[in-house]
């Protein structure tokens, strides 16, 4: 056993910013938008962390694939806790085509390469929300998967994985090593601190690209179009109950 | 003002600054608070007081962490998860 964990960690436009789609309809905007840590990646992250404060893992390494600014995602992670980072570098037109294939690919050549015995994901990215990544991961790894993790255990080469399902929980019992996907309830993540930050930019970030793991970044997948979610239509006041019976009537609600 | 704790205040006022670039009101209305907050006190020379004052801070900066939390944790269930019944 290596002890070794390799965490995704994606960066996202906040989730807080109001998104907005190119008036071309290609995608959505992000220059000048405000970009931080997918919130389900972070999750991810600090499950890592824990596991190596209760001494049952030795190693956490963040890997993060994209454009230079990833860097910045990676420094979030390193500020959390993971020892140091792996930064694959995609940009430009495979930065803008790549998915959770392409990035599932990058991360299973990287788990055997460094070796790990659990890779821990972020159940999907709030940008894309495709929620494939970790399942594509195991699947291309051939290793046993936890998705949806609301409670993860090591049990000596076992790992019990709660997990959160339609209505209920489901509790599994999977060999190392394996993928396991973070959901919202796994824990709550520590905050970056200024010290920490700066105490990050003393840790090891490797660079890396998509042709030294060998891996083939094109993509199947073309997006037609995106388009802004409707507008709320407003509302009207209505004077009387008549009048509101009669427009719920009109409306075919009654 | 060669106060011992001069450190330990500027620590937390740099600290507070970091935070308050998330702050949902924006990082202009939150600093203006911050600098009133400690120029209130800035005669303040009593080392004890100064201490109570700097754990105060202390508990803001918990506060804040935990209000950045639960603001993110609301959103994400909000979003992809069905309101309880």
């Amino acid at each position: 056993m290596s002890g070794r964990v390799l965490v995704g960690v994606k960066r996202v436009i906040d989730y807080a910013v109001k998104i907005r789609v190119k008036p071309d309809n290609s995608s959505v905007v992000t220059d000048g938008v405000k970009h931080s840590m997918n919130p389900f990646c972070e999750i991810a992250v600090e499950e890592a962390v824990k596991l190596k404060e209760k001494k049952l893992i030795k190693e956490v390494v963040a890997v993060s694939c994209g454009p230079q600014q990833a860097q910045e995602t990676i420094r979030t992670a390193l500020a959390m806790g993971a020892d140091r980072g792996i930064h694959v570098q995609v940009a430009g037109k495979d930065y803008e085509s790549m998915g959770p294939l392409q990035v599932s690919k990058i991360m299973a050549a990287l788990a055997k390469k460094e070796d790990a015995q659990l890779v821990i994901l972020g159940k999907q990215a709030i940008d894309d929300d495709c929620n494939q990544t970790g399942q594509m991961t195991a699947a291309l790894l051939d290793w046993p998967q936890g998705t949806f993790a609301s409670e993860v255990a090591l049990e000596g080469d076992k790992i019990k994985v709660v997990r959160e399902i339609d209505g209920g929980l489901e509790t599994i019992r999977i060999n190392t090593p394996a993928v396991i996907t973070a959901d919202l309830r796994l824990n709550t993540p520590r905050y970056a601190t200024l010290p920490n930050i700066m105490k990050a930019k003393k840790k090891k970030i490797a660079n890396m690209k998509p042709e030294d793991l060998g891996v083939d970044l094109t993509s199947r997948l073309e997006v037609l179009r995106v388009d802004e979610p409707p507008q709320r239509e407003a509302g009207v006041k209505v004077e009387t109950v008549e009048d509101l019976v009669g427009k719920l009537k009109d409306a075919g609600r009654v | 003002m060669a106060n011992p704790l001069k450190g330990e205040v500027i620590k937390l006022y740099k600290t507070l600054l970091y935070l308050g670039r998330e702050y949902p009101q924006g990082a202009a209305y939150f600093r203006g608070r911050l600098k009133a907050a400690f120029m209130k006190h800035k005669d303040e020379t009593d080392p004890e007081k100064i201490r109570k004052l700097v754990a105060r801070g202390d508990f803001v900066i918990k506060e804040l962490e935990a209000l950045y939390f639960l603001r993110k944790y609301r959103a994400m269930k909000k979003r992809y998860y069905e309101p309880e019944k």
